[in-house]
């Protein structure tokens, strides 16, 4: 191992710090994959409304129990409030993953949010 | 016996660069049976060969011995003309090209490690190029970039130590 760190000039510990950290900076570029930037949201199987997670934005859908509250926020969406009798979705809390989805069953509405990459070609429920 | 017309007569320098050349041919093969999860991601050990050519005998020969390499390692290993060749074909010219430079730096304070890891990075970017401009047309090629560099950090430093390594056994 001495052997080996001797081999190491001064310079050569600069240029691999350099390189070490440039490798480190790359790093959320493969994580960001699996980052979203659009929140679908869907009734009934059709698209009520596709929201850009840049900005923050409360929406209605109407269902057959009632209004279903979404709520977006950068980076992030939820179901803010759903009139469905078991709450599942309200409380899956915020999304941040890309394909990561919230199903109001009940009230047959969906949150999803969608990445650049789509896990799968559809989901059935 | 008719004597060919054609007579070629290799120098002491040819049979230096020729042999050099065989044990990156070597290296190349024999690293071709590594399995590798990502096309690209190799160790890339004929790249110590070089880093030794370039040290002890300048840039000119680094060229000759690396592009001979990537030529018959190719041949041999069937991917002649194929994809394969030309991404590294690509990372070969842009790693000869940034050691022109690299080697040039105080020998002092930069040894082989940083000619390597330099060589490396400069490797992938030439790679990525052909392979976006070509290949793979898309952007999403760039997700891959961070596993690249950490494969170029890697093997980088990795093959800098062993070139290193071998240059300061051949002084003593």
């Amino acid at each position: 191992m001495k052997a080996l760190l001797q081999l190491i000039r001064p310079g050569d510990w600069l240029v691999l710090a350099f390189a070490v950290s440039f490798a480190a900076a790359l790093a959320p570029l493969a994580l960001s994959g699996g980052a979203a930037d659009k929140a679908v949201v869907k009734r009934d199987g059709t698209i009520v409304a596709a929201l850009p997670l840049s900005a923050a934005k409360r929406i209605e859908v109407a269902g057959p129990l009632g209004v279903t509250t979404i709520e977006v926020q950068p980076g992030r969406a939820r179901v803010a409030a759903d009139p469905g009798p078991r709450q599942y979705c309200v409380r899956q809390g915020w999304l941040t993953q890309a394909n990561s989805i919230a199903i109001c069953a009940p009230n047959h509405v969906s949150l999803a949010l969608v990445g650049r990459t789509s896990s799968h070609d559809t989901l059935a429920y | 016996m008719t004597r060919s017309p054609i007579e070629l007569t290799p120098t002491a320098d040819d049979h230096r660069i020729a042999r050099y050349a065989a044990a990156a041919i070597a290296l190349s093969v024999v690293e071709a049976a590594i399995p590798s999860p990502l096309p690209g991601v190799k160790p890339g050990l004929a790249n110590i060969i070089t880093l030794v050519v370039l040290a002890r005998y300048g840039w000119r020969e680094a060229i000759w011995v690396s592009l001979l390499r990537v030529v018959a390692g190719s041949l041999l290993l069937g991917q002649f003309l194929a994809p394969g060749f030309f991404l590294s074909l690509a990372g070969a010219v842009f790693s000869l090209a940034v050691l022109g430079f690299a080697m040039h730096l105080p020998a002092r304070w930069f040894g082989p490690v940083s000619q390597s890891l330099f060589a490396a990075f400069a490797h992938i970017a030439g790679q990525l190029v052909v392979a976006r401009l070509w290949l793979v047309p898309h952007d999403g090629l760039f997700y891959l970039v961070p596993v690249f560099a950490l494969a170029a950090l890697v093997f980088g430093l990795a093959n800098g130590l062993a070139a290193a390594r071998l240059l300061q056994t051949g002084k003593s």
